[in-house]
């Protein structure tokens, strides 16, 4: 089971050199380089000749690097990709406002066509597409299975505010559709779910309480605005020590039946069907990717599908 | 010239004084026996005769002459008025050549520091800080001889051993009786404590407390008690309440520090220097501040109650004292309010003598019971030497503080520090001055890794399988210089002449600084 661990993104607006220098060294699992919303009009152009330069020459350390572009509908958005993926370090374009299978697939095409001009194999560049609007939540699923690229849905609960001529509450009520129905197309289609920002970048309680809450409605993580909010991110999803162990017992009650050749697996008196076998399998590589537990206490089965970079 | 433990170039004599190469941490053995002042006696029963206003009035019934040196401690910090004072005083009064023999000394000083220096009121400066104006004047030649670094147990050490003679300590006291006995937890320009002068007033000839708060006798706490205190001067004001203490000191911003000093945490964490019970210093520059602040929200997390705190305390501090994470506090100067209201409320916070602070020539000191410290610098080279006090452009900038003595003593030592700052590499070759050697230096943190010193193998094991960046030293210094865009390192722009030696605290010379080539003296804009 390949599983990318993508609990955390901080974005960097993409005409801040400073900022695009350190963002790297924070640890979250992504970084967004954005040329969209934090991009003035007058400064897109400036901003994608800095990105394009940033992603030659820094190293940003672990994490993924991911770019939000503008809207193909836009005249930037075609332009930002023209100047980004000849540089062939770009593992995932995020896709703002995502409203229909076809945008999907007009990205998708555009990102074949510039693999192959560039050498890099085609399918290599990730979509995540940011659902913000009534209309994209709305068909989210279509969305989700328009191209195998499409690896996360991601949501954009300001945009998605007014869109729908709400208003934004502490508690989100207004966001609670969207959240559940995001969650339940990516899931349908096999794909991760990742939530909105925490504007309020003082507020890393609110922000902690929030992520928990995200994690528990079947997120798998969660936007960051400043580089404070990543650990808090990261301790909102990881799963708690008594997620890990139950993980670890339900893992050998599964081996144990094996070994004895027993169709029915049970961890005390409760049964083990398969989705808690995979919540468990999920739980112990999430763990092992965020450094909770170390390769040797993995289960064997678990172990033998970790992909080590440079595989 | 003879290469000292650092490889630095150390004369062997210098304006007539001897000098002792540096030997290594822990390798000079002194002699010879402490130096004190002459006896005194009880000379008269008129109980009030301490008592005296004004500076001008103390100075004279004090009989300062020309050729004597003055103390002061640096506890009011910029809003010091005492310093400032007493050399309007002596200029005035047509003193000369005196020497000034500061614990510290801050920017509201340098015009008046300079000034006397330029009329003939001030030929020396021994000791304290060179920083500002008053670096930028030592470093263009102004003494006739080299000045000397010392760190606060040094100042102590030099003190007690006669290599510095105080004959007349200016003691500022927010609160005083009339016989002296005096402190700096109340009255309205309290700061908390006034350590520093402790050992002023206990080595030197004469003492002159000064106050703008005639307490009841006996003015308790006794910080400085009568026994040690001939007259009692007093003025106005001591000092700029605003500037004395701040309100709430406010933690850095900056996304990098607060990664150093999370990560700072992180490293003694898991290499087992913060456990139930462990001992820590908590300072309150930049990064030491956010340290503090992490420091404590581990110790409520791991539910670790740390048994004591040495600090220039603060707020985050007292949080954690407050919160019963640590048994007890130890203060040698308070930095916020919060500090002050702490000593004067909380039963377990307590003061902390600069001498048992860092005293080498004690027979014990506070630091040496610290389980982790962490430290700044301006510069950090390959062999983990750390520079406190000059520029890479070689000017003076920079006190040392407790920095070469807590690195001493404390089981780790944390350097924390960016790897630039604007373009300049913090990790080099070589520091341009050496003012802690590397072999007290454990670790360096920056937010591109963090180095361990060789010498600690012990520490690299336990940090295996962490996800904190361990990196050697060497690619850190190729990462800064390649950032940089230089090749090697800039060497300052140094004369022969020698202006400044650095004392290790045992007393020996760990380095010397020199002249600044085409540096401005400050002194030639004085009218």
């Amino acid at each position: 089971m390949a599983y990318k661990l993508r609990r955390s993104r901080i974005y960097v607006p993409g005409n801040r050199p400073r900022m695009l220098s350190t963002c790297g060294l924070f640890g979250g699992d992504a970084i967004t380089i954005d040329l969209e919303d934090s991009v003035a009009p007058d400064q897109k152009l400036a901003a994608r000749w800095l990105v394009a330069e940033a992603l030659k020459e820094l190293d940003f350390g672990k994490s993924e690097i991911t770019v939000r572009i503008n809207s193909l509908s836009t005249p930037w958005g075609m332009k930002d990709l023209e100047a980004i993926i000849p540089t062939k370090r770009v593992e995932v374009i995020y896709l703002p406002k995502a409203e229909s299978a076809e945008d999907i697939k007009q990205l998708d095409s555009v990102l074949e066509k510039l693999e192959k001009e560039n050498d890099i194999p085609v399918g290599q560049t990730k979509i995540i597409p940011i659902l913000e609007s009534a209309k994209g939540i709305w068909f989210a699923y279509d969305i989700a299975t328009a191209s195998d690229r499409v690896v996360a849905l991601s949501f954009g609960g300001e945009d998605y505010t007014r869109d729908i001529g709400g208003e934004r509450t502490p508690e989100g009520t207004e966001l609670l559709w969207a959240r559940s129905q995001l969650v339940a197309a990516a899931k349908a289609a096999g794909k991760q779910a990742l939530d909105t920002v925490h504007s309020d970048v003082s507020d890393l309680e609110g922000l902690y309480k929030n992520a928990v809450m995200m994690k528990k409605m079947g997120f798998d993580g969660k936007a960051a605005i400043h580089p404070n909010q990543i650990p808090v991110i990261h301790e909102a999803f990881n799963p708690t020590q008594e997620e890990i162990d139950y993980a670890l017992r339900v893992m050998e009650a599964i081996e144990k039946a094996k070994a004895s050749g027993s169709g029915v697996i049970a961890l005390g008196r409760k049964m083990i069907d398969k989705p808690v076998a995979e919540k468990a399998e999920r739980v112990l590589m999430i763990a092992y990717l965020a450094g909770m537990i170390k390769e040797d206490e993995l289960p064997e089965s678990i172990r033998k599908s970790i992909v080590k970079e440079g595989e | 010239m003879v290469k000292n433990a650092v490889g630095r170039d150390i004369p062997e004599e210098i304006a007539g004084m001897k000098l002792i190469p540096f030997k290594g941490a822990f390798a000079h053995v002194p002699e010879g026996r402490k130096a004190a002042p002459k006896l005194g006696y009880v000379a008269s029963p008129d109980r009030r005769d301490k008592v005296i206003r004004g500076i001008e009035e103390a100075i004279k019934k004090v009989g300062l002459k020309d050729g004597m040196t003055i103390s002061f401690h640096h506890h009011f910090r910029d809003g010091d008025m005492v310093m400032n004072m007493v050399l309007e005083a002596a200029m005035k009064l047509g003193i000369k050549d005196l020497t000034l023999a500061p614990s510290s000394t801050f920017p509201c000083q340098e015009d008046t520091v300079l000034r006397a220096i330029k009329t003939g009121t001030l030929k020396y400066i021994e000791g304290g800080s060179y920083r500002g104006k008053i670096g930028q004047a030592v470093s263009s030649g102004v003494f006739d001889k080299p000045v000397r670094l010392r760190s606060h147990g040094g100042r102590v050490r030099a003190i007690t051993s006669g290599d510095i003679h105080i004959d007349v300590a200016f003691i500022g006291a927010p609160s005083s009786d009339y016989a002296g006995n005096c402190n700096g937890l109340f009255g309205p320009h309290a700061c908390g404590c006034i350590q520093y002068s402790v050992v002023d007033a206990h080595y030197a000839e004469k003492v002159v407390v000064v106050t703008n708060n005639l307490a009841d006798y006996p003015c308790t706490p006794i910080e400085i008690s009568e026994q040690y205190v001939d007259l009692v001067a007093l003025v106005d004001q001591i000092g700029d309440p605003n500037k004395i203490v701040s309100g709430t000191l406010r933690i850095t911003k900056s996304p990098t520090r607060l990664k150093i000093a999370r990560d700072a945490v992180k490293l003694a964490h898991i290499t087992g220097h913060i456990y139930d019970g462990c001992s820590f210093q908590a300072g309150a520059g930049g990064i030491s501040l956010a340290f503090t602040k992490f420091l404590g929200e581990l110790l409520e997390k791991e539910g670790y109650v740390a048994s004591w705190a040495m600090a220039g305390t603060t707020k985050f501090l007292v949080d954690i004292l407050r919160k019963g994470h640590v048994k007890k506090v130890l203060t040698g100067q308070a930095f916020d309010t919060a500090a002050i209201e702490s000593m004067e409320q909380d039963k377990n916070h307590f003061l902390a003598g600069i001498d048992h602070y860092a005293h080498v020539h004690g027979k014990g000191c506070l630091v040496n019971n610290l389980d982790v410290i962490v430290l700044g610098a301006t510069e950090v080279d390959v062999n983990f030497n750390v520079n406190t006090v000059t520029f890479s452009n070689g000017m003076l900038s920079h006190p040392i503080g407790g920095h070469q003595d807590t690195a001493a003593g404390a089981k780790l030592t944390i350097i924390t520090a960016p790897l630039m700052r604007g373009r300049l590499p913090i990790i080099v070759d070589e520091v341009t001055t050496v003012t802690t050697p590397g072999e007290t230096v454990d670790a360096v943190v920056t937010e591109y890794g963090i180095a361990i010193n060789p010498r600690r193998d012990d520490l690299m094991e336990k940090v295996k399988g962490s996800d904190l960046n361990i990196v050697d030293i060497e690619d850190l210094k190729k990462l800064a210089y390649r950032k940089a865009g230089i090749k090697e390192q800039k060497k300052p722009d140094w004369d022969d002449e020698i202006v400044a030696l650095v004392e290790y605290r045992d007393g020996t010379i760990i380095d010397v600084v020199r002249k600044v080539k085409g540096l401005e003296n400050p002194l030639d804009k004085i009218e």
